[in-house]
């Protein structure tokens, strides 16, 4: 059902553009690293929080408040990067398991990290007991690292 | 470095159909921890992020995790170099990368050395004297073309034997024997 899509997509003049260059997809692929550690140190850095390592001394929400921007601005960066990778090789993508991995869970973390995380980081300090924010905090690396461990895996399918 | 690419380990690590993959992606993972936890650092140096957290508690919370992440950084990549030794010594980005490192190590070295001692005086000033604010700008940027370079090492672009002005036959350290011999 997807499939034809999926080739419309392979077929489109961004996915040619890439495909066709010997340097782009490299390039566009370290822009989509570099978004990676950006995005890796804004996210880890409040679960660690959560977990109860790191800026121990420093409020939770404090420290979520002020990440929320550098997040965003990473996400956005990883999905400009990631959609000119993606349409070079659409197909390929569409029989990779590790690819509907990575967008099943990039769907769940994100979802995640702007309902749930949000509000059990933004809460004062002492409103959810510790279990909680550690649940949270082990949630959301285990989420966030199923969508690097699939994207990385990409590379290595087909 | 042939003698490397002939011990048991590098062959197993190369004919491997698991393992070259699952250390690059613990390679990937850690940077996320190293390069994503270094670049907090860096932008508190730069006064960009967590202004109410003072230097010295980054320092003391943050850059023990940094090492972590480095260390395994380095154990991985250095797993990743000894499964393709002799491409990986001859590739140009890789030299780039190492040369990077140095600096990058420098310019951490003569923070903590230097700069780190008036910390009292910087604590919580945003943003910190020039200094500082140098330190952190030149990490990010030392950092960046880090991961960029590692990312190419990849290609086999410039490797030995292509056609290729000798500059780069030179940097990338081929001997005469490596060379095409049509390709000068």
């Amino acid at each position: 059902m997807l499939l034809p899509l999926f080739e419309r997509l392979e077929a489109s003049a961004m996915g040619e553009a890439v495909r066709g260059s010997l340097w782009l997809f490299p390039v566009v692929e370290a822009f989509h690293l570099v978004g990676l550690a950006v995005i890796g140190g804004a996210i880890l850095v409040v679960d660690f929080r959560l977990l109860g390592l790191g800026l121990r001394n420093h409020p939770v929400s404090r420290l979520a408040r002020d990440m929320q921007p550098w997040v965003i601005a990473s996400l956005a960066l990883m999905v400009a990067s990631g959609i000119p990778l993606f349409l070079s090789e659409a197909i390929k993508c569409y029989y990779s398991f590790a690819f509907w991995t990575k967008m099943t869970s990039l769907v769940f973390a994100v979802t995640f990290t702007f309902t749930l995380r949000r509000a059990v980081a933004g809460a004062p300090d002492g409103r959810f007991s510790p279990v909680w924010n550690r649940a949270v905090g082990l949630t959301s690396i285990a989420l966030w690292s199923t969508v690097g461990w699939g994207g990385r895996w990409i590379g290595f399918s087909g | 470095m042939q003698w490397l690419a002939e011990t048991e380990w590098s062959i197993a690590l190369h004919e491997s159909q698991y393992a070259y993959a699952i250390v690059e992606s613990i390679h990937v993972w850690a940077l996320c921890l190293f390069v994503g936890f270094a670049a907090l650092l860096d932008l508190r140096l730069l006064g960009l992020v967590f202004p109410e957290v003072p230097v010295t508690h980054m320092t003391r919370r943050v850059l023990p995790w940094t090492k972590v992440g480095f260390t395994v950084m380095v154990a991985s990549g250095v797993l990743l170099v000894l499964a393709i030794p002799f491409r990986t010594y001859h590739n140009v980005f890789f030299r780039a990368k190492a040369v990077l490192l140095v600096l990058a190590g420098l310019n951490a070295f003569v923070f903590h050395r230097w700069t780190y001692r008036t910390v009292g005086a910087w604590d919580t000033t945003v943003p910190p004297p020039r200094a500082v604010w140098v330190t952190g700008l030149l990490s990010l940027v030392l950092w960046t073309a880090i991961v960029f370079s590692g990312r190419m090492i990849a290609y086999n672009w410039f490797d030995c034997g292509k056609r290729q002005p000798p500059l780069i036959n030179a940097v990338a350290g081929c001997t005469p024997d490596m060379i095409d011999p049509y390709s000068q």
